[in-house]
């Protein structure tokens, strides 16, 4: 049946199948936006952009991995809780730190402690009390937001002063931040590519009775998950708290909407079962060399907004149209 | 039978014609040079096996699909291949009901009628509705028990089925002139199915048409006038049933008839081991045994086998020594992963077997799924291709390659052969008895009489309980049928 269908090089083969990965619409953009700031500026501090670009991408790269899994999950399955699990790991990870550099590994296990705690109250919600996921994790984004109030009292600790040079560093030409945030980024491709986990979280995706009835331990996938996420949202905290010299109530807003924002521009899809890595950190990218483009053209709050909204909406219908044709 | 004896046109008057018609999907020839007439007053069976290219010609009879070459023709209505097949079509009083069922499961059974009959009035629609889809209802199904105000999700298999071939057979805007039945008895009960037959030949007799697609050769001698053959994309047979013999037919359609008789002579007496298997109501089940769940449809058999599967299986834990498989039949809800591959779909349930650290063992993979292609002779271009391109068949011997390459000692299996063709299931009865010889063991639960003859052993099952239990010789399909009813009429 076969016969008419004719070889094409190797080479061409390769392009074509570059063009149809969803998520290489996400690096195209950020290169563009790269661009056209890069010509406004007449190519000056090319070097100094691409640096923030790669510190702030790697914050919403972390929490965008967590929320890909999340969101892999099938539909209803969305992590709202991320901003406050940032928050409450930040605050009690430097309250426990107190500035004491021999505390810093103690107050990262507290950030991953604090992570796992949400991811295990988030998911008793779903599983126990069936509450849909995002009703779920959007309550109990309340309690640990007021957790972290509670805690916190307005003061500010700051960060021991390793760890504040470590997450504000880098090596050569990458911030360390960024470092970890590739590391995260690669063991979740492995996860999702290669490990037996990864089919089993796309498998529920697509259609969870089946996934049940071919043996997959769905609960427990789904319980990974969901800690997984929290997890990470800890860890981003712990980061963004060190960078930014002390964990503050609203640090975590912002990545509400930027967490599903990279996943859906890095061509995961919205309704589950099919997702992917590398067009997370293409999105974190994007997201941040969209609004410095903008910045640098000199364009009012506003407008801004609105451009953003609508550069992310095409380059969403790309991506997705990519994404299904393949 | 109002709606009957006011259709237009006399007898053999053709609904619609095809000329020559090709359909080509790329590479693919799934129609080459079709001739086909359907005249009013006649029964069209439609057979040959999967892939033969049957849906295909349905699909550009009832307009769904342009043909690339040729021509279709409807009534008078002369059409070169346009783009308007479709409206003609409806407009010629084509109807079709297919293998996967397509009713909307959110709405009620009247709210379905209303869907395809755009132009019902306004006004009171819900009244007319429930009238029109009750009396489509009680003309072909007698005593069917549904309710009009049902939503369909809650009701069975059987019942969205039947609600399916009465709105196909409802009189609405224009008449139904040609049905098209695309393996409608597939999941229905003998006494059933036997009313749908009952009333296509009415139906028939009164000036329609109908093109009945089945794997059941029983019912296509029973009710078809004209019998066409397809292999290959083409149409190699079109004759009166008469001058068919089942023999020839299934000869016709390019397998090898199997002679040697796997009825209830094949059981060859084995050493079955010990109970494996012992459910609440009674069921049990032996090494290397074959155990049958026979019973009209929808009486408790796939909900018993499910909780079985999901008692046998954690939620919360993976095992690299499954206790047991489960191949589906309802194969959209419980078995395809429609995103995935062939590849894919076919190791899901053993991946834990041969992985490597939690990794996946590629290798092992492919190798796994290259076998079992040749073993159960899956036909497909690349392993890579998507699930959902093959035939509805092919996807099924997915199913089955992925629970039978599993090392579970225990196959669960919930008819799973609907809309699998002869010459597939001969195949499958073949391993299924020799995997059983090996000692694995099987839960069968099965709509098909002649399947359920294949067992060692059969539980018949009536309002979700058991109501005899049948062995060896006993199994027949009188015995099955008289534990499927007797309670029932002492009941009422």
């Amino acid at each position: 049946m076969s016969q008419t269908t004719t070889n094409t090089s190797s080479h061409a083969m390769s392009l074509r199948d570059l063009v149809q990965k969803p998520w290489i619409w996400a690096y195209l953009a950020a290169a563009a936006a790269f661009g056209a700031t890069m010509i406004i500026s007449g190519g000056q501090g090319a070097g100094s952009l691409f640096y923030a670009a790669l510190t702030f991408a790697a914050f919403s790269a972390i929490v965008g991995v967590g929320q890909m899994f999340v969101i892999t999950l099938g539909p209803g399955n969305v992590d709202l809780s991320i901003p406050a699990s940032m928050t409450l790991a930040a605050t009690l990870a430097l309250k426990f730190m107190d500035s004491n550099p021999s505390l810093i590994v103690p107050g990262l296990l507290v950030a991953i402690g604090v992570g796992i705690g949400c991811g295990l109250f988030n998911f008793a919600l779903i599983l126990l009390l069936r509450i849909p996921p995002i009703i779920a994790t959007l309550s109990s984004s309340f309690l640990f937001q007021s957790l972290a109030i509670w805690s916190n009292r307005g003061i500010r600790v700051k960060p021991p002063e390793p760890l504040a040079d470590f997450t504000t560093g880098g090596v050569f030409f990458l911030p360390n931040v960024a470092l970890v945030a590739i590391f995260i980024a690669i063991v979740a491709w492995v996860v999702l590519e290669r490990a037996i986990v990864g089919r089993w979280v796309l498998s529920i995706g697509q259609n969870l009775r089946a996934a049940q009835l071919s043996g997959v331990p769905v609960n427990l996938v789904r319980f990974g998950v969901y800690v997984t996420s929290a997890v990470l949202a800890g860890i981003t905290g712990f980061l963004l708290a060190n960078f930014s010299g002390g964990a503050n109530l609203n640090m975590g807003t912002e990545y509400m909407l930027m967490s599903i924002a990279v996943v859906v521009i890095g061509g995961s899809s919205i309704a589950g079962g099919n997702s992917n890595v590398p067009g997370i950190w293409g999105a974190a990218l994007f997201m941040f060399l969209i609004v410095s483009m903008l910045n640098s053209y000199g364009l009012g709050a506003g407008v801004r907004l609105i451009l953003t909204g609508l550069i992310i909406v095409t380059v969403v219908a790309f991506a997705s149209k990519k994404g299904y044709a393949a | 039978m109002k709606t009957d004896t006011n259709i237009s046109g006399a007898h053999g008057a053709p609904v619609v014609a095809l000329e020559k018609a090709s359909m080509s999907f790329g590479p693919v020839h799934a129609l080459v040079s079709a001739d086909l007439v359907v005249r009013r007053g006649e029964c069209i069976g439609l057979v040959g096996h999967n892939g033969a290219g049957k849906s295909t010609l349905v699909n550009v009879v009832n307009g769904r699909l342009t043909p690339t070459g040729g021509a279709v023709s409807y009534s008078e209505l002369a059409a070169k291949a346009s783009a308007r097949n479709n409206a003609h079509a409806h407009a010629s009083g084509v109807r079709s009901v297919f293998q996967e069922l397509s009713l909307c499961p959110n709405l009620t059974v009247l709210e379905n009628l209303r869907i395809p009959y755009r132009s019902m009035p306004r006004n009171g629609w819900r009244k007319t509705a429930k009238k029109m889809v009750m009396a489509a209802l009680d003309q072909v199904f007698p005593n069917h028990g549904i309710s009009a105000n049902a939503v369909v999700g809650d009701l069975t298999i059987a019942e969205r089925q039947m609600v399916e071939i009465a709105i196909a057979f409802s009189a609405r805007d224009a008449r139904a002139n040609l049905v098209i039945l695309d393996e409608p008895t597939s999941s229905l009960d003998a006494a059933i199915a036997q009313q749908l037959l009952e009333h296509i030949r009415t139906f028939c007799t009164n000036g329609g048409a109908v093109v009945f697609i089945s794997h059941m050769l029983g019912e296509i001698f029973d009710v078809a006038t004209r019998i066409v053959v397809m292999k290959d994309g083409q149409i190699t047979e079109d004759r009166p049933t008469d001058g068919f013999t089942r023999e020839g037919l299934v000869d016709a359609m390019g397998h090898v008839a199997s002679h040697e008789e796997a009825g209830p002579n094949a059981h060859a007496k084995r050493n079955l081991g010990d109970v494996v298997v012992q459910l609440p109501n009674g069921l049990n089940a032996r090494k290397g045994e074959i155990v049958g769940l026979a019973g009209l449809a929808g009486h408790g058999q796939a909900e018993a086998l499910a909780n079985y599967y999901l008692s046998e299986t954690s939620a919360w834990r993976s095992t690299k020594t499954p206790k047991a498989a489960f191949v589906a039949g309802d194969r959209a809800r419980d078995g395809v992963m429609p995103l995935w591959s062939i590849l894919r779909n076919m190791s899901l349930l053993t991946l834990p077997e041969f992985s490597k650290r939690g990794l996946v063992d590629r290798g092992s993979e492919q190798k796994l799924a290259d076998d079992w292609k040749a073993k159960i002779k899956i036909k497909a271009n690349s392993l890579t291709d998507p699930l959902l391109s093959l035939s509805g068949g092919n996807q099924q011997k997915v199913l089955f390659a992925k629970a039978l390459a599993s090392s579970a000692p225990v196959v669960v299996m919930d008819d799973p052969m609907r809309g699998v063709d002869v010459g597939t299931k001969k195949e499958v009865y073949k391993m299924i008895r020799s995997e059983a010889q090996n000692g694995r063991t099987f839960l069968w639960y099965s709509t098909e009489t002649d399947e359920v003859l294949e067992c060692d052993r059969v539980f018949v099952f009536r309002d979700g309980e058991i109501s005899a239990e049948l062995v060896g010789e006993d199994i027949t399909e009188e015995n099955m049928l008289r534990a499927s009813f007797e309670m029932q009429e002492a009941a009422e």
